[in-house]
């Protein structure tokens, strides 16, 4: 189900009769209601729908996997160009993708990311299970190309994606484009591939099929990741205690004039800006004149700029430190890079940012080097903790400022500190990154479990607050955890209103540092297991947001125990009903 | 009565004596407060719900309720402590609360800043410790108190006795304390009877205080039913009895006043307690039910009239007042540093500022008297002037006790001017909801303030009783006091002047709603003519109204 099929739209176009009609219901609608309408109408075309067959024309079928949006937005970036080459282009995410189909295409191109610990992402993981299961037939007729997302920090870098490749090639597939491998600079890498796949897919397609003209693409919004728009920041607001160990900020920002239209579940992506405190540092660590012109990507730009808003300055790539280490004699950088010094790397990767390895080891760069050794700077994105039906113009945002010490100086993660030092009546650049994966329910009268400890809490915020102008009767229950509920009990007022009027029905609480010890959300979800597994049976849907690292997996330990022992089941048939779920879309997890 | 009654006569009645729904409010996690009906029953424990005025804005902002914690108080009848409580308390101050102790204006301690999930033990630890905080807030009788400075020992045992006896007698019996806090059996059906209180408790709060010539430190005339002791040839022969004292009062408002408390007669022992409980128990059911403003036992007696509040007394009590004895007080203060008693023993009165036992840089007053606690035999006593006694100390202890009191400068009482050991503060800001101005915060700066106006007119030893209120309800006993500050708005006060040295006469408003300058401008002419004029031994206050800058008020205490 909820097949996105691009062409659709644009092959769909409303008569004049269907169009006044829609105009006389939306008359007199408040925008929030129009956006309401809009997201009610957008829902109903994600109900299962008869996926058009297109035997008889020859398209290419991009399929994706995504957990963040970054593979889905490769992957629409690969639509857009193909059929600007005037290819035929379907898409698909590929828990909608009917595989049995596999059989009968001649062009896939999959993007497709991996997760940290080398899993692939929730909406991937029946794609991938059935591909390399035996149920897979031989493919002699398929030409395919694979990008593979991921992020070199992680020593499962890109394993998806190459198990893909390498199945399809072991089931007699033709590659028409070799496996590209892009990190977390996305584009760096999937820009050339994208060439390379049309130009290597095109000559395949039978004349006949490559029409003239690309066809319109839908517009949701004038604002993307490439034209992002200035949003004037309304508010800057600490949320937790004052003297509290951690900044966290609730930012409220006017998308007024802009047409950015957002669903509950979305992201917004903000490009930072690096402080010109560090751009000073690194111009003095690397004797560079901020002045000095530099070309690239057909761009040309003083250094100083390169560094303020295109360049990552706050994130250590296992590139940069090749970079380093050839310009350097100091051989612990490059035994760092050996297999052997993985764990070095790893470190260096997670504690250090690229002043640190510039300030230990000075050697002579170029102002050009520098540009090329480091890498580009890329958005970052946010859990949206709005909903227009509350907020109208606006989106708000639950940031936690990234702040910690190296070698006795403050670092900060740059968007973050950004947002942190972001005035209210400046501007943020900034664009909606849809995920469709993390939906609210489509009927109101499902209930709904939110697990979002930390600011993982964000999106449930936009969750309550659709639900409580949707008026339906499904029951929201929020899990929410932090440190001390004195300190750090984020949006606690709203959640007591919520409660209040209803709009919440159950909220349970994990504290880790009050009296009374150490308690995650994990521990609630076993404490209310029954309950839990009650509402799961009865249709509800489930939401995991935050943390990827410790709290997801512990979260998923502790639902499959509950569905085990209350649903009568082994661990492992627990285990599999509750990726079915996720094959379903019911389980949703937005995690990083 | 036709007219609707308070809505805490429904909180109270509807309340299953005092059960609620406290004990499930205590384990919602989702905010550190508790309901508004069951934080009224929560008072009856000893306890209620403040927060921290200070954070309330920002909080607010930061999208966090406001700092939500608990006072405790505990009921300590006559404000005896003994060295192993005394420890207990400590702890619990430091382990539970902020790391205070506050010697309250009634004798006991209490508690700032405990947080919901430290309530229940910090009152098992007070229950551990073999004392109680039932009953010590609430429409109830309060924590009995009783003259504190043991000079005459015989005497003060036998009052320290009765103290703790009426105490005893007319606490609520309710099992409810023990439930909620001590995991006492909860109740199954009806919940059990309250013979003095039945289901609705008292209109509004009933405080007792005991006090022996010619000490008043207990300020007997400010209490609902105070007992003046009757000592006669070192034998206690009975009680003058006085009723319907009270301090508060509402800004505005004529229809509330502080009043004295009326001496009524006199009773002998063994009358006491039934004559104790007929005054209670006439108030139960006579007092004001529907504004809780008049429901003090001073506005029924004005209402029903004096002559027949006490006929229905003696008739309930099955006795009749025999005329009040003589009697005659010196002066509410308190005697600091060390006196003899008459067994041979030593008391040694420690000035405790604002009665705030903290550690504060070189006055590391909590541990001292901790330090104090680990050797002392004897016992302490807590006293209305917010003081603490080191009592019954042989006297080849007193040098060891001297050396700990001086390394933690708690030996402030042989230096600080005689304004300054007779001021008294309540809490106020930031954790009284009541309050509308600073009161124990402001106290150390007024007083050095209103110090260096006195030096100029060499009164800087001179005692004079001080007393600052961050609202009109009392709680320092602003209106007994010579001078005294009683809150209106941030900053800004009423400056009462002209109550005697003894407790025994009220102040009067001198000047309105006005702010520090003007307050100091208002007294520093006052203090040069007193400094030119007084007679030998002349208070303050009395020399304010010879001098007709004042007019004379009636005495109120008259037999």
């Amino acid at each position: 189900m909820n097949a996105v099929v691009s062409n659709d739209v644009a092959d769909a176009p409303l008569d004049a009769a269907i169009r006044a009609e829609l105009a006389r219901l939306a008359e007199g609608l408040r925008p929030a209601q129009l956006y309401r309408a809009a997201a009610w109408l957008a829902a109903r075309a994600e109900q299962p729908t008869q996926v058009v067959a297109h035997a008889s024309v020859e398209h290419l079928t991009v399929i994706y996997g995504s957990q963040t949006g970054n593979a889905k937005r490769a992957a629409e970036h690969l639509v857009r160009v193909a059929e600007a080459a005037g290819l035929r282009v379907r898409l698909v995410r590929a828990d909608a993708y009917p595989t049995r189909e596999l059989a009968r295409e001649r062009f896939v191109a999959v993007v497709i990311s991996t997760q940290g610990d080398g899993d692939p992402p929730d909406d991937a993981k029946g794609f991938v299970e059935f591909l390399t299961s035996r149920r897979a037939s031989r493919l002699p007729d398929l030409h395919f190309s694979v990008l593979a997302l991921g992020d070199s920090s992680y020593p499962l870098y890109c394993a998806v994606g190459r198990t893909i490749d390498a199945r399809l090639a072991e089931l007699g597939a033709t590659r028409f484009a070799p496996l590209a491998e892009a990190d977390v600079d996305v584009e760096t890498n999937a820009s050339p591939w994208r060439t390379t796949a049309i130009e290597g897919v095109r000559p395949l397609f039978r004349s006949a099929n490559v029409v003239a003209i690309a066809p319109v693409r839908p517009v949701t919004s004038p604002h993307d990741r490439d034209r992002p728009f200035e949003a004037a920041v309304l508010l800057n607001q600490p949320i937790v205690a004052e003297g509290h160990a951690r900044d966290i900020r609730h930012v409220e920002l006017s998308l007024e004039g802009s047409g950015i239209v957002y669903e509950p579940g979305d992201a917004l992506g903000v490009w930072p800006r690096q402080s010109t405190a560090l751009v000073a540092q690194v111009l003095l660590a690397t004797s560079l004149d901020g002045d000095t012109s530099v070309e690239r990507d057909g761009l040309t730009l003083p250094l100083s700029t390169w560094l303020e808003t295109h360049r990552e300055l706050t994130r250590l790539s296992r590139p940069f430190v090749a970079a380093l280490a050839e310009r350097s004699t100091d051989e612990a950088l490059r035994r760092a890079l050996e297999p052997s010094g993985n764990a070095t790397l790893r470190e260096w990767l997670e504690t250090l940012q690229p002043i640190d390895l510039l300030r230990r080891h000075p050697v002579a760069w170029t102002a050009d080097a520098l540009v090329v050794a480091l890498r580009p700077l890329v958005p970052r994105l946010y859990s949206i903790a709005s909903s227009h039906a509350e907020v109208g113009d606006e989106v708000h945002l639950t940031v936690s400022v990234v702040d910690y010490r190296t070698e006795g100086e403050a670092r900060h993660g740059v968007a973050s500190a950004h947002l942190a030092t972001a005035e209210e009546g400046g501007t943020l650049r900034v664009f909606v990154e849809r995920n469709e994966r993390f939906r609210l329910p489509v009927d109101p009268s499902r209930d709904i479990v939110m697990i979002g400890p930390g600011t993982g809490v964000a999106p449930f915020r936009a969750f309550i607050q659709a639900r409580r102008a949707q008026g339906g009767t499904g029951r929201n229950w929020l899990f929410f955890g932090n440190r001390h509920a004195r300190e750090d009990f984020l949006y606690q007022t709203e959640w007591q209103a919520a409660l209040k009027d209803g709009s919440l029905h159950r909220l349970d609480l994990a504290f880790s540092r009050d009296r009374g010890g150490k308690v995650y959300v994990q521990q609630r979800l076993r404490e209310n297991a029954a309950e839990l597994h009650g509402w799961l049976a009865g249709g509800a849907h489930l939401y995991v947001c935050g943390d990827a690292k410790a709290m997801a997996a512990d979260v998923h330990a502790a639902l499959i125990d509950a569905i085990a022992t209350h649903g009568a089941k082994s661990h492992d048939e627990a285990s599999a009903w509750l990726d079915e779920l996720l094959r379903e879309g019911r389980y949703a997890r937005d995690v990083y | 009565m036709s007219e609707k009654l308070s809505d805490l006569e429904r909180i109270k009645a509807q309340s299953r004596q005092l059960r609620g729904t406290l004990v499930e409010g205590l384990a919602d996690p989702v905010t550190g407060a508790i309901s508004d009906d069951d934080n009224k029953l929560l008072k009856f424990h000893g306890s209620y719900l403040q927060d921290d005025r200070d954070q309330r804005d920002e909080r607010r902002r930061r999208k966090l309720e406001p700092a939500y914690a608990f006072m405790l108080r505990a009921r300590l009848p006559g404000g005896v402590v003994t060295p192993a409580q005394w420890l207990v308390f400590d702890t619990l101050a430091r382990e539970h609360a902020n790391g205070t102790l506050r010697i309250t204006t009634r004798q006991t301690f209490q508690w700032h800043g405990i947080l919901k999930g430290d309530l229940k033990p910090a009152i098992a630890a007070i229950h551990d410790a073999l004392a109680t905080s039932i009953a010590a807030c609430g429409d109830v009788v309060r924590n009995v108190v009783s003259t504190a400075n043991p000079v005459e020992s015989q005497g003060h045992a036998e009052a320290y006795a009765w103290a703790a006896r009426l105490s005893d007698d007319l606490a609520p019996t309710t099992r409810a304390y023990h439930e909620i806090w001590l995991d006492g059996e909860a109740l199954v059906g009806e919940p059990e009877p309250e013979p003095l209180y039945g289901r609705t408790y008292l209109p509004r709060k009933f405080k007792i205080g005991l006090a022996i010539p010619p000490l008043n430190d207990v300020d007997v005339f400010s209490q609902d039913l105070g007992l003046i002791a009757i000592v006669e040839e070192g034998q206690l022969r009975g009680f003058n009895v006085a009723i319907g004292g009270g301090m508060g009062a509402t800004h505005g408002d004529p229809s509330t006043y502080p009043r004295l408390g009326s001496v009524v007669g006199f009773v002998r022992p063994e009358q006491v307690s039934v004559v104790a409980e007929a005054v209670v128990s006439v108030q139960r059911d006579w007092g004001n039910r529907v504004e809780r403003k008049h429901a003090r036992l001073k506005y029924t007696l004005d209402h029903q009239g004096l002559d027949r509040f006490i006929a229905e007394v003696e008739r309930r009590a099955g006795t009749s007042f025999e005329p009040a004895r003589p009697f005659g007080f010196d002066h509410n203060g308190d005697r600091y540093g060390w006196v003899e008693g008459h067994d041979g023993r030593w008391h040694l009165t420690l000035h405790i500022e604002s009665g705030r036992l903290a550690d504060v840089g070189s006055q590391r007053w909590l541990s001292g008297l901790r330090e104090i606690a680990k050797v002392h035999a004897g016992d302490f006593r807590l006293t209305c002037n917010q003081n603490v006694i080191v009592a019954n100390v042989p006297a080849g202890e007193r040098a060891r006790i001297d050396t700990l009191v001086a390394e933690h400068g708690l030996d402030g009482y042989r230096r600080h001017s005689g304004i300054r050991r007779h001021a008294v503060a309540c809490v106020a800001l930031p954790t009284c909801g009541l309050a509308m101005a600073e009161a124990e915060r402001y106290l150390p700066d007024i007083v050095t303030r209103i110090e260096a106006l006195l030096d100029r007119h060499g009164l800087i030893d001179a005692p004079i009783l001080l007393r600052l209120s961050g609202c009109p309800n009392g709680c320092s006993r602003p209106y007994l006091g010579e001078i005294a500050l009683v809150g209106r708005a941030p900053g800004r006060y009423d400056l009462r002047l002209a109550a005697d040295f003894s407790g025994q006469r009220l102040n009067r408003t001198y000047r309105e709603n006005v702010d520090e300058s003007t307050i100091l401008a208002s007294l520093e002419p006052l203090f040069a003519a007193y400094a030119r004029e007084r007679k030998a031994a002349e208070h303050f206050g009395d020399w304010l109204l010879r001098s007709g800058v004042l007019d004379a008020p009636a005495l109120a205490v008259v037999a």
